[in-house]
């Protein structure tokens, strides 16, 4: 549960909850500081840091130049040494040019030194498809980072848990790696004001059900929830599960809910093969679990390509709500 | 484009006081020029109107005001010889011989696109005309390019190779590796910065810390020219300086094009980094299509009644090239997974 007890709340957008946790960390923490390309004056390629820097200054809101394998580098040069830098990819994709930084120093510095040092580092990655910016543009690969032991990957899915977990993760003493799928960013939801934090590493339960379950990631959460309704009213009762945490994952949850349905499906954005369902699927049958099931488990994931840019095929790489309330109907009636 | 040259006698006679692109080419192929250079900037009004019509998605990056960069080098280049473009290529694409159609196609997303739809704006490319293709990935075409200029010199095929990029990606390690390793195996490659004077929002003031990005080239043992990338004469003659630098086996040149967008950097853009005055500027006193027509008036290449005519033919085309995107098929979804690998019998 929320480390605070929530006092009032009001209707912001999950771009609006990302801003405000990270003017609570500056308020509260002078160590906070953000770094990224394009964030001071022209407010982020997503509006996500929008006006900070009028608030903060240039000092604290540090646009960078194109380099993001130097600028990640440098946020975790300056989280070792005693400052707490959230850092802002453009877009998720371009993690890959920061891999080296993130993997090999990021993720295993602490370890690798004995536990002499810790690396305090928030890296926010804006992801996902759906906004016609093609292959380069909208790829989904918290499954990459999160095959990284010393990492914590994070995808919050609503804009209460974007605010709170990203408070919990510049506190968080070691490198936390925050997916926010770009289509999330006009959502709006109840967000508390002032602060409080949502733990890394604990799942959510959206919606009880008994018939079958969903773990779902990111917007794939807000799908599951649109499809379940609509089971609904054919009397099918799903329950579905926020995964919000990839790595360090939340298994008891999981299996909670497993135990109680007996049928699971994994419902996420990333490529299929290899994906977070993958290792939610072997978690389940590796667990006492696995004794529970009552019909094999099903994956919905991204298709195995890479994001196309003509509308359709790109809506068609990726789980769709009809997609989900079939192959959840079918697992439900025990059909294969 | 393959520019035609003068040959001989003709070149001769001209006046030497001519600048070089006036006594380099005949002036069927500088009328040429201008009217690509035509092609690209209603091209992209064009793509732009139609983005606002909501027939294209996605977004898209406008070259409007950079014509004479794309054209002044691509005028040096033949059919054969290849480039690497960037976010910002559609200039880059006509100049090389795209047509209009095919790169309107891709926009809508259709089957007849270059890409097949699949890759839209950012991810233009005509293989067969030497375009290797635009770049999601700021300073991702620059080794390619130079890997291009690898094969040219392995396969000793004469081709050279153009890698366009802007200001921004000269901060990216992939810029410093590609042009030292140019540099040290000598490769037939030029490097073609576009610096519009800002990355996004970043000024190169605020990005970079030498004032010129042709500054770099020290740094890797290789010539580095600055030019008014506005003037279609002055890219062209640093162009033909470095192309036969290359093609002669003397290795790779950088040429810093300094030019200005006039257009925000996408179309989520609220312009806050740089005044209305810049623009206004750049705009009314250095539009790099007036300049041009200008010095071929002057030069006797063209008249007022040859330049309206080309402006008629370029309405006609674009009008032409919606229509055939209009109509061409979408993409089957079936084919989802199709290119993903190659084929195999
Ligand atoms: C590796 C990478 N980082 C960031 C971006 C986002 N981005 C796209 S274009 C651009 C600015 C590029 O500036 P410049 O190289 O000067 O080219 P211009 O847009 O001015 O033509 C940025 C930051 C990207 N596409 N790729
Ligand atoms: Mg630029």
């Amino acid at each position: 549960m929320d480390a605070q007890v929530e006092t009032a709340s009001r209707e912001l957008s999950y771009a609006q909850a990302i801003q405000e946790a990270m003017a609570i960390a500056m308020e509260r923490d002078e160590r906070v500081f953000l770094m990224g390309e394009d964030i001071g004056v022209y407010g982020g390629a997503f509006q996500v840091t929008g006006d900070l820097v009028e608030r903060f200054g240039t000092d604290r809101v540090m646009d960078t130049p194109i380099s993001e394998l130097g600028g990640a580098g440098v946020a975790v040069g300056a989280a070792v040494t005693g400052t707490r830098p959230i850092f802002e990819f453009q877009f998720s994709d371009f993690a890959t040019l920061a891999m080296e930084q993130i993997v090999n120093q990021a993720a295993k510095m602490r370890y690798m030194l004995g536990g002499a040092v810790s690396v305090p580092v928030v890296m926010r990655f804006p992801a996902g498809s759906g906004t016609g910016a093609a292959a380069q543009h909208s790829q989904s690969l918290e499954a990459w980072l999160g095959h990284v032991p010393g990492l914590k990957v994070i995808q919050p899915a609503t804009p209460h848990d974007v605010k709170g977990m990203l408070l919990a993760a510049v506190e968080d003493p070691d490198p936390v790696m925050i997916f926010e799928h770009k289509l999330l960013y006009k959502m709006k939801g109840e967000v508390p004001e002032g602060y409080y934090t949502v733990p890394i590493g604990k799942a959510e339960v959206r919606r009880q059900g008994a018939d079958l379950t969903i773990v779902a990631t990111s917007i794939m959460v807000h799908k599951a929830l649109d499809a379940a309704e609509q089971l609904a009213a054919e009397g099918i009762d799903v329950e579905v599960v926020d995964l919000r945490t990839v790595r360090p994952m939340d298994r008891e949850t999981i299996i909670e809910s497993v135990r109680k349905t007996s049928r699971l499906m994994c419902v996420y954005e990333g490529v299929k093969t290899l994906g977070v369902g993958a290792e939610i699927s072997a978690m389940i049958a590796e667990s006492e679990a696995f004794d529970y099931l009552d019909a094999p488990i099903v994956r919905l994931g991204g298709a195995e390509t890479p994001i196309p840019y003509n509308p359709e095929l790109e809506k068609a790489t990726v789980p769709q709500v009809d997609g989900i309330v079939k192959a959840a109907r079918d697992l439900a009636k025990g059909a294969r | 484009m393959a520019g035609k040259a003068k040959t001989g006698a003709a070149a001769k006679k001209d006046g030497a006081n001519l600048p070089f692109l006036y006594q380099h080419y005949d002036h069927e192929t500088l009328r040429g020029a201008l009217r690509k250079m035509y092609l690209i900037r209603r091209f992209e009004e064009g793509a732009e109107e139609s983005y606002m019509r909501g027939l294209i998605h996605g977004t898209m990056h406008l070259s409007i005001g950079q014509e004479a960069s794309a054209m002044g080098i691509c005028l040096g280049l033949t059919d054969d010889d290849q480039i690497t473009s960037t976010h910002r290529g559609h200039g880059h694409s006509i100049a090389k011989g795209a047509d209009v159609s095919r790169m309107f196609a891709e926009f809508f997303g259709k089957t007849t696109g270059y890409c097949r739809g699949r890759g839209g704006s950012m991810h233009i490319a005509d293989v067969t005309k030497g375009n290797l293709g635009a770049n999601g990935i700021v300073a991702g075409g620059i080794p390619i390019a130079v890997g291009a200029a690898l094969t040219a010199k392995k396969m000793k095929n004469g081709k050279v190779v153009v890698s366009f990029f802007g200001d921004g990606a000269n901060n990216e390690g992939a810029f410093h590796e590609a042009l030292n390793m140019a540099s040290i195996w000598k490769l037939p490659v030029v490097f073609v910065c576009e610096n519009n004077g800002y990355g996004m929002s970043t000024s190169v003031a605020r990005a970079t810390a030498v004032k010129n990005i042709a500054d770099r080239a020290a740094a890797y043992a290789m010539p580095g020219e600055i030019v008014d990338g506005n003037s279609v004469a002055d890219v062209a003659a640093a162009a033909h300086r470095a192309i036969e630098r290359a093609r002669n086996g003397e290795g790779p040149s950088l040429i810093e094009c300094k030019t200005y967008r006039y257009r925000g950097h996408s179309k989520s853009d609220r312009n806050r980094y740089r005044t209305k005055e810049e623009i206004e500027e750049w705009m009314t006193q250095r539009d790099p299509i007036e300049h041009f027509e200008e010095e071929l008036q002057e030069f006797g290449v063209i008249d007022l009644a040859g330049i309206e005519a080309i402006r008629e033919d370029v309405a006609k085309e674009i009008a032409a090239g919606i229509e055939f995107a209009k109509e061409s098929p979408m993409p089957d979804v079936a084919n989802l997974e199709k290119y993903v690998y190659t084929e195999q019998a």
